[in-house]
């Protein structure tokens, strides 16, 4: 096969996937689940294949795949570009142990509408997919919206009411931001480049104006609201209503890649660092970094503990892209990566708790570690890599932003990319520091270990980890053929 | 075609302009009556008043000073233009058809609201709106609160 | 030789078997008939629009009873009329052919085929104001139009129809007879009626009086008829309470008709440069366009009927074609008439998609429809697709046309518009929201007698989705929508930058 067979291959297949499950329906749980399984081995092999194909060329963007033209110049186009393949590949991977992880998360917990619930997760992925291999901005744009609208089912799981507001909160935030920053900003950049294709070096240098620079800068970070940076993170709290599983593999890395691909592609790391706001929106990140950790510091439900958290490790990714310069680009890059394997597992270990326990809150978790050994030294580890401290892979990207925030003469981020980091070891550790070593209330006899396939993929990610601290250097190596990065 | 200048008279002779003021008064007339008028049927007398100036403006239109009735005639070199006068016979059929439509609804109206006055009739909407709302009372008839 | 006669066999075909219908009086044989007509009409109007756009500018020209103009009446078919006649026979065609199940429940069977003689007729006014290059003419097509539309809206089942049929008749009247006004004033000035001559005589009475008096008769009597805020009240009414297919049809094509007649007036007979340099029309018409968008998009936010919601969203949505006409520049006209062509899919999809669920559940309202996204899943889904492109979500023709006029707006007035424009279509995403939250989320209540409520008919089915699969194909593919579109503004907009 070809990359362009591949790439329409990759995009298709989950769809293809989605209707299989659709068709089995409720009756045939067992071969519902397995066409899922099938299907993410499939995704991920193909990525995998395009991979290794793209490692024997040195372009770093290949001809794209066009699939229509519905305006003239602005194509519907697909792309193998190295940051994409990145991401493209911790999608598909984690789709499959996220796949695993669900079955036994689903079941456990008793869980409704289960074949919805596969169907729509499988059109994310194929939604994250045409986000990943996009060729230009406008195919991103399409992607990301359908992305929105795909997981709004997946959200509102539940159907309570509870789930019907968080849903309108998220689906609400999400297109709000899109429709009212993104899109503009998108014709705007349109109208004034004439294109909207990704392009080593950007297309915006030499025909913005400063203040269209600015203000498409900040159109941009504001409008992508899956990048959560505040004050348009509320979504991803919101979002922590659905099933364990969605809120583990739909974490908004979409938003934070869209804004890393934005700022290498479309405005260039050369005129990036010339446009004036470029200073302002920096500390917008550096503030949603800091106010979000202290946020997670002040809550006890361990899902909302984890989405802030979340909040605050996006904008780690916002601030990379932001600081206009190699090791930022490829640390923002790493850190989508780390922080990927690393949330996805702290997320396991919280759905493994609910399954198993029925806890949700933090402070009802002491001594639970005698019960679930595994899931909480998961966590443990898991925490160690949100950090940045040995051994998970988070090291590496937190060293690499430390290190573009020196060259970039940044002194302020260098301190609060080191302050947050404090702050990540006060909300996470203490979880399962008590859960070893607290003492429980007595009540807790005859709590067991969470499922098997949850336990299964909680080791797949966890040893993720560990893996990416010891070889980070194969990201990187891609990272590094990125377009626009010496 | 012959163009045509219509104008009866140059604008320093306000006189010469009668019809068009009547066709003025009585447009505005017809008008009023259609907003103003509660009742229906006053309602389709106002519009049939209506058009009729608009019929006046379109016959004093064709109108030529001095020209006779356009039947070709040795004695005659200067006629009135047919044309416009034509063109409102269609118009006026145009108007009829439209009065007896609206005669038509009237009277399946007074059939079914007992009455052919828009007051009654909008309070009697507004009723069953009401009714209809209380009947189906749940969460979907109220707005959606704005997300935060 | 035939193909010389399309213009006027267009119209002939509706307006002569309209009385073949009302002889025939048989529901399935008027039905029968009408289906016919529908597809000759989208027949013709295909090998029209294909005539006129293989040639360039190519303009199909037909003089009644062999008289030329200026003396005849002279039909006319170039790519704008040829574009918004493919639109209404296209809307008319699914309407008419899978739409029968629900006209036969809500229609009384005596009075069918008065319905299907209302609708021929209504047809033929829509298609003469289309081929039509004569002023005069355009207005009693107008009236044709009108009076079977009113004659649609009065046979819906609630006595409500009534009130809105009546004030649908006067509206349509006055807003007739100030287009009449304005013809007898063009006469006057210049003594034709052929809208290619008038073209050619208009500009140097640029400054005269009376065309200034004519061009205020005609913004306010074209703005009533193609339900221009403020002059819109009396669509919701007639929209909301009209038989559910009629609602389809209308809502797709008659303020389609009205909007191409002010484009017609504005741009063909008066010229872009006499209606925006001399009269300033874009200074009247942007306000009262946004004023549209944003007081139409609130108020169907606070409806609980969803025919009454989606007739307020047709209003704001008449306001997006105004503000692209406003813009005054190509690309802006372009934006117009495809939105004019995305939302005549789009709404008539909705309106198809509330006609099913109106024929199982027996209403319309929010609390009607509360859970018939589980009863009726496949209807449901051609909401959500065609909702989908109300708001302008990508992959969807609403999206085209969105991104068109964003386009027109950031070229001609900076950023502020675009912005404003996006703004409003949140309010699209939110009253669109409500319906689908009911659909899908709201608990069922009892009106709703779920047990009861099945997937629609077969052939209703097929029409919902074939609107509705209309809106994603036309957002992937342009080249028909959009290609035609900016072509027909360039023929519009003339040789004028």
């Amino acid at each position: 096969m070809n990359t362009d067979a591949l790439l329409a291959a990759v995009v298709a297949l989950p769809l293809v996937g989605a209707l299989l499950v659709a068709a089995c329906g409720e009756r045939r749980p067992n071969l519902r689940e397995a066409v899922t399984v099938v299907t993410a081995s499939l995704v991920l092999a193909l990525v995998l294949r395009l991979l290794w194909a793209e490692s024997e060329t040195t372009a770093a963007l290949s001809a794209p795949l066009v699939l229509a033209e519905p305006w003239p110049g602005v194509t519907i186009a697909l792309a193998v570009e190295p940051l994409g393949l990145l991401f493209a590949l911790v999608a598909s991977f984690l789709w499959l142990v996220t796949s695993l992880y669900a079955i036994g998360y689903m079941r456990g917990h008793g869980e409704t509408n289960q074949t919805r619930f596969y169907a729509f997760f499988a059109v994310a992925i194929s939604a994250a997919m045409g986000i990943a291999f996009a060729a230009n901005l406008f195919t991103l744009f399409l992607f990301y919206e359908a992305l929105s609208i795909g997981t709004f089912p997946l959200v509102t799981h539940a159907g309570t009411a509870e789930a019907r507001r968080a849903g309108r909160a998220y689906l609400g935030i999400l297109l709000g931001t899109s429709i009212g920053f993104f899109l503009l900003a998108l014709v705007w950049t349109w109208a004034i480049a004439g294109t909207l294709d990704f392009t080593a070096g950007g297309v915006l240098a030499g025909r913005a104006s400063p203040f269209a620079a600015s203000a498409l800068l900040v159109l941009f970070l504001f409008g992508i609201g899956k990048a959560g940076l505040m004050p348009f993170h509320r979504w991803l709290p919101a979002a922590m209503v659905a099933p364990t599983p969605v809120s583990a593999l739909l974490h908004a890395k979409a938003g934070v890649f869209t804004v890393l691909k934005i700022c290498v592609y479309i405005f260039g790391a050369d005129f990036l660092s010339q446009v004036p706001a470029r200073e302002v929106m920096m500390y917008v990140a550096a503030a949603t970094v800091l106010l979000a950790s202290l946020v997670a510091l002040r809550k006890d439900n361990l899902k909302v503990r984890l989405a802030y958290s979340t909040v605050s490790q996006l904008s780690y990714v916002v601030l990379g892209a932001l600081l206009a310069n190699s090791p930022g680009f490829i640390g923002g890059g790493m850190h989508i990566l780390m922080h990927a394997f690393g949330k996805i597992t702290l997320f396991f270990c919280a759905g493994a708790i609910l399954v198993a326990t029925h806890k949700t809150e933090v402070s009802d978790m002491r001594g639970l570690g005698r019960a679930m050994p595994v899931t909480m030294g998961a966590f443990f580890i898991a925490s160690l890599s949100i950090i940045g401290l040995p051994p998970g892979g988070g090291l590496w990207s937190k060293w690499l932003l430390a290190l573009a925030s020196v060259e970039a003469g940044e002194f302020v981020l260098l301190a609060t990319l080191l302050l947050s980091s404090l702050l990540n070891i006060a909300y996470l550790l203490p979880v399962p520091l008590r859960a070893f070593f607290g003492k429980g209330e007595g009540r807790d006899v005859g709590l067991r270990e969470a499922p098997g396939f949850c336990l299964a993929a909680i080791a797949v990610t966890t040893a993720g980890c560990v893996a990416l601290f010891i070889w980070p250097d194969a990201a990187q190596r891609l990272l590094s053929a990125m377009g626009g990065v010496q | 075609m012959v163009k045509v200048k219509a104008k009866a008279a140059p604008m320093d002779n306000p006189a010469g302009l009668f019809s068009y003021f009547g066709v003025i008064a009585l447009m505005m007339l017809g008008f009023y009556i259609v907003m103003d008028s509660p009742n229906l049927v006053k309602k389709m007398v106002g519009l049939n008043i209506f058009q009729a100036a608009v019929f006046i403006f379109y016959i004093s239109m064709g109108k030529v000073a001095g020209g006779t009735a356009p039947i070709a005639d040795a004695a005659a070199d200067l006629y009135s233009n047919p044309l416009p006068h034509v063109l409102i016979l269609t118009a006026i059929v145009v108007g009829v058809s439209v009065t007896a439509m609206g005669l038509a609804i009237i009277i399946r109206i007074k059939r079914a609201y007992g009455s052919v006055d828009e007051h009654d009739i909008a309070a009697a909407d507004a009723a069953a709106d009401t009714a209809a709302d209380t009947a189906g009372i749940d969460t979907a008839a109220a707005p959606p609160p704005e997300s935060p | 030789m035939t193909a010389a006669h399309l213009p006027v066999l267009q119209v002939v075909a509706p307006l002569l078997a309209a009385p073949l219908c009302v002889m025939l009086r048989a529901p399935l044989a008027a039905w029968l008939l009408t289906c016919a007509v529908a597809v000759i009409a989208i027949v013709i109007a295909a090998i029209l629009l294909f005539t006129v756009t293989a040639g360039d500018g190519a303009v199909l020209i037909y003089a009644l009873g062999g008289w030329a103009a200026p003396w005849g009446i002279e039909y006319r078919v170039d790519i704008v009329g040829a574009f918004v006649l493919v639109i209404i026979t296209g809307i008319n065609l699914v309407a008419v052919l899978c739409g029968r199940a629900s006209v036969m429940r809500e229609i009384p069977a005596e009075r069918v085929f008065l319905f299907y003689t209302g609708w021929l007729l209504c047809l033929t006014g829509m298609l003469g104001i289309a081929v039509s290059g004569d002023v005069f003419n355009v207005f009693v097509f107008l009236e044709i139009a009108s009076l079977a539309s009113c004659l649609l809206v009065s046979l819906g089942r609630d006595r409500r129809c009534l009130s809105a049929a009546f004030r649908y008749l006067l509206m349509g009247s006055v807003g007739a007879t100030f287009i009449l006004i304005v013809v007898g004033l063009l006469y006057q000035m210049t003594g034709t009626l052929n809208m290619a001559d008038l073209a050619a005589r208009l500009p140097p009475l640029a400054q005269s009086r009376t065309l200034q008096v004519a061009f205020a008769f005609l913004t306010v009597g074209v703005g009533l008829k193609a339900a221009v805020f403020p002059l819109h009240f009396w669509l919701p009414g007639a929209y909301a309470f009209a038989p559910s297919m009629a609602a389809v049809f209308l809502a797709g094509t008659s303020t389609k008709a009205s909007v191409y007649i002010l484009l017609r007036f504005f741009f063909s007979v008066m010229g872009a440069e006499l209606s925006f340099d001399a009269m300033r029309l874009h200074w009247f018409l942007l306000p009262l366009a946004l004023a549209g968008i944003f007081a139409a998009s609130v108020a169907a936010i606070y409806q609980s009927d969803v025919k009454r919601l989606l007739a307020f969203s047709s209003v704001a949505q008449v306001g997006y074609m105004i503000l692209g006409v406003a813009t005054g520049s190509g690309a802006g006209l372009a934006a117009a008439l495809v939105h004019l062509f995305n939302h005549a899919l789009m709404k008539s999809a909705l309106f198809f998609v509330v006609a099913c669920m109106v024929l199982r559940v027996g209403g319309a309202r929010l609390a009607d429809l509360a859970g018939v996204g589980k009863r009726m899943p496949l209807t449901a889904a051609a909401l959500v697709v065609s909702g989908l492109s109300l708001v302008g979500f990508p992959f969807t023709a609403g999206f085209i046309s969105k991104w068109a006029l964003l386009a027109a707006a950031l070229d001609s007035h900076g950023w502020w518009l675009a912005l404003l424009v996006l703004a409003s279509s949140l309010l699209a995403v939110v009253y669109m929201w409500r319906v689908v939250e009911a659909v899908y989320c709201a608990p069922k209540t009892a009106s709703a007698e779920s047990q009861t409520v099945t997937e629609a008919p077969l052939p209703l089915l097929i029409g919902a989705w074939l609107l509705a699969a209309a809106n994603v194909v036309f957002g992937l593919s342009t080249e028909l929508s959009l290609g035609i579109a900016e072509r027909a503004a360039v023929l519009l907009i003339g040789d004028a930058p």
